[in-house]
């Protein structure tokens, strides 16, 4: 059986994409590594801070500790909200979606538009469309009766990149789904019908389990993406009124790019960065091991 | 009349403008209760509409269908008493067998005791009652489509099973254990049974009665034996039987056959058939034999195919194509061959269709 041919010139062939990864992803990840374990005094002059801004950013009572606790709870809370609406309401679209016929392709096309459209143009769009006094949806709220100004309220604040939010990103959910749903066979409605199965009994036992997959992936995307959100709001609020809606990203780039405090931004972006992977990573796991626990039989 | 006859008045299906393109022609028949049927045809022959119709999944454009008396043209698939098992499995991924088994009757509000009771039942003519308790996705194909049949039989008042070419993805070496299985429950539950298939094996083990269908139509109903012993249709006779049987165009006149310019005799005699339509004779190649280059139709062989219990002879008479049996420990000659038909089996068909002889 052994008769591989072991040449090591063989290496040759990883070799591009060594080079390739070395300049896009691992050379910037180390000057981002390498200032944040250094502080400086002026132009060119650093020296050895070791875990010091680390320290200060995962300790509340600092300064910038504070400011991180603070976006990392909004940032949290903020996923959890969007994951809360996306997810239910992208199912339940997918369930409406026409499955046959000349309806199809236009119902994907409508769906993806807003997926289409750049995260700056979508915040301008809102941060027009909701002002309250010449944006059709805040002067329409507020002819209601409503209190409703995004510059000044932080509950308007946060509902109004809340709803662009769900605007912008409940298609991807509801493209995914549809996607699950096309690929159960016909045979497994017709059995349902069959057995007597209620409308409800069908959702559950066997649309929704079918759905599992995309729905891991579907919820993956949209946490990671609405974890990382920076231009909408950066766009429509620009992290106020306040900080109501300063996320990590935003003040990330206030620290590194307004008060340019390259140390504590580089410590910030990686923490965040690890954040990101951590709750990704965990996620994955515990869905693909609860999957594959259930496969075993016993 | 009997709850478990069912009845096709007419039927017929048109998936686009009534009375266009039928996938499945307008039809009379009944299937009788206790009966096994198989429906055999070759794909896209309109077997599945048919089967389709029956359990309600399809609302035929034409005709009425009657479970018994009653007319249940367009009742709900809900509502009629039929269970249905389809080519791929269907379970439901997240019960348990148990679970599986108990669905039918819990959307029908059946109390738990009794459908305990008839789970277990059911469990136990299938021989799943050791899988009861485990989680239905980690079973094996034949395990899912028992599943399948199990949710159709637990319901008290199912008088007939349909199947929908159930052994597809069954593992070759398992298809013969789950069809015996199938003949079992049949044995057991007295039910009208229809099995749809393009297998003609699987059609001629598994039922009483087989329906042969084409283009929509059905073309014969009859036991394994008629279908093989007296095709009503030349289709039929290519279809059944491996290899099908021989069709030679011939010019029949009254007992006798021209075939090219040779002669044969047949048993009976055919003095009214129609004009102007192809006549052909066919004979399964089991009653057509190889003989001396003297005897019978003059033949030229074009190749013997060794089959270890039998011998075949791929022939050709005046440029017709022939299969014949070549006897034991005859020795093939040469080329020039004769070839012996037996009359007692040689049909006549007059436009594709079976003509009955008079006896003389």
């Amino acid at each position: 059986m052994n008769n591989k041919v072991l040449d090591n010139r063989a290496w040759f062939f990883v070799l591009p994409v060594l080079v390739i990864v070395l300049f896009s992803a691992l050379l910037p990840l180390m000057t981002v590594i390498n200032y944040s374990v250094q502080d400086t005094i002026g132009p060119n002059a650093f020296f050895w801070n070791g875990a010091g801004w680390f320290r200060d950013i995962l300790d509340p009572t600092t300064d910038i500790g504070a400011r991180f606790a603070g976006a990392l709870r909004r940032n949290l809370l903020f996923s959890g909200i969007i994951l809360l609406i996306e997810v239910p309401l992208g199912i339940a679209i997918s369930l409406c979606m026409p499955r046959k016929g000349w309806k199809v392709g236009p119902t994907l096309v409508v769906m993806a538009l807003p997926l289409l459209i750049p995260w700056n143009v979508v915040g301008t769009i809102w941060q027009v469309f909701a002002r309250n006094d010449i944006g059709l949806f805040g002067y329409t709220i507020r002819a209601l009766g409503i209190d409703y100004n995004y510059t000044v309220d932080p509950t308007s604040a946060w509902i109004t990149v809340i709803i662009m939010d769900v605007w912008h990103w409940t298609s991807l959910v509801a493209l995914l789904c549809f996607a699950g749903l096309k690929a159960i066979p016909d045979a497994f409605y017709q059995a349902a019908r069959i057995d007597g199965a209620s409308r409800w009994a069908v959702f559950v036992n066997i649309e929704l389990p079918k759905l599992r997959r995309v729905l891991v992936i579907a919820v993956l995307l949209r946490f990671m993406d609405s974890f990382m959100i920076y231009t909408e709001p950066f766009v429509v609020t620009g992290g106020g009124p306040g900080n109501a809606t300063t996320f990590i990203s935003v003040d990330l780039v206030k620290i590194a790019l307004g008060e340019l405090d390259l140390g504590r931004s580089a410590a910030l972006s990686l923490v965040y960065n690890l954040i990101i992977l951590a709750i990704c990573w965990i996620f994955f796991t515990v869905t693909t091991h609860l999957e594959g626990r259930e496969e075993t039989p016993g | 009349m009997p709850p478990g006859r069912i009845t096709l008045d007419g039927i017929g299906h048109s998936y686009d403008a009534p009375g266009k393109e039928y996938a499945l022609q307008p039809m009379h028949h009944v299937w009788e209760q206790g009966v096994a049927y198989a429906l055999l045809g070759p794909s896209g022959c309109g077997k599945t509409t048919l089967l389709n119709i029956i359990s309600g999944l399809v609302t035929p454009s034409e005709g009425r269908l009657f479970f018994g008396d009653r007319d249940v043209t367009y009742l709900p698939t809900e509502k009629r008493n039929i269970a249905q098992v389809f080519q791929f499995p269907v379970i439901y991924d997240t019960m348990t067998v148990a679970q599986n088994l108990a669905f039918p009757l819990k959307n029908r509000g059946v109390p738990g005791g009794r459908i305990k009771a008839r789970v277990g039942e059911v469990a136990e003519l299938l021989g799943l009652t050791r899988e009861l308790a485990r989680k239905a996705r980690g079973l094996t194909a034949d395990a899912k489509q028992k599943i399948s049949l199990g949710r159709g039989l637990v319901r008290e008042d199912v008088s007939a099973v349909l199947f929908d070419e159930p052994l597809t993805v069954i593992d070759p070496g398992l298809k013969w254990e789950l069809r015996s299985k199938l003949r079992q429950v049949h044995r057991a539950l007295d039910l009208l049974m229809i099995y749809v298939t393009h297998d003609q094996v699987e059609a001629l083990t598994f039922a009483d009665r087989v329906v042969v269908m084409k283009d929509g139509r059905v073309l014969q109903v009859g036991t394994p034996v008629e279908l093989f012993e007296r095709p009503e249709h030349t289709f039929v006779g290519y279809f059944i039987g491996s290899p099908g049987m021989n069709l030679l165009s011939a010019e029949v006149r009254g007992d006798k056959a021209l075939i090219g310019n040779q002669e044969i005799r047949l048993a009976s005699g055919y003095p009214s058939l129609p004009a102007n339509v192809p006549i052909r004779i066919g004979v399964r190649p089991d009653y057509a034999t190889l003989a001396g280059r003297n005897e019978g139709l003059r033949a030229r062989i074009e190749r013997v195919d060794d089959l270890g219990r039998k011998r075949l002879a791929r022939v050709s008479v005046d440029g017709q194509k022939l299969v014949a049996t070549v006897p034991p420990d005859f020795a093939v000659p040469g080329e020039d061959a004769g070839v012996l038909l037996d009359p007692r089996h040689i049909h006549v068909y007059a436009n594709e269709y079976r003509v009955e002889g008079v006896a003389r």
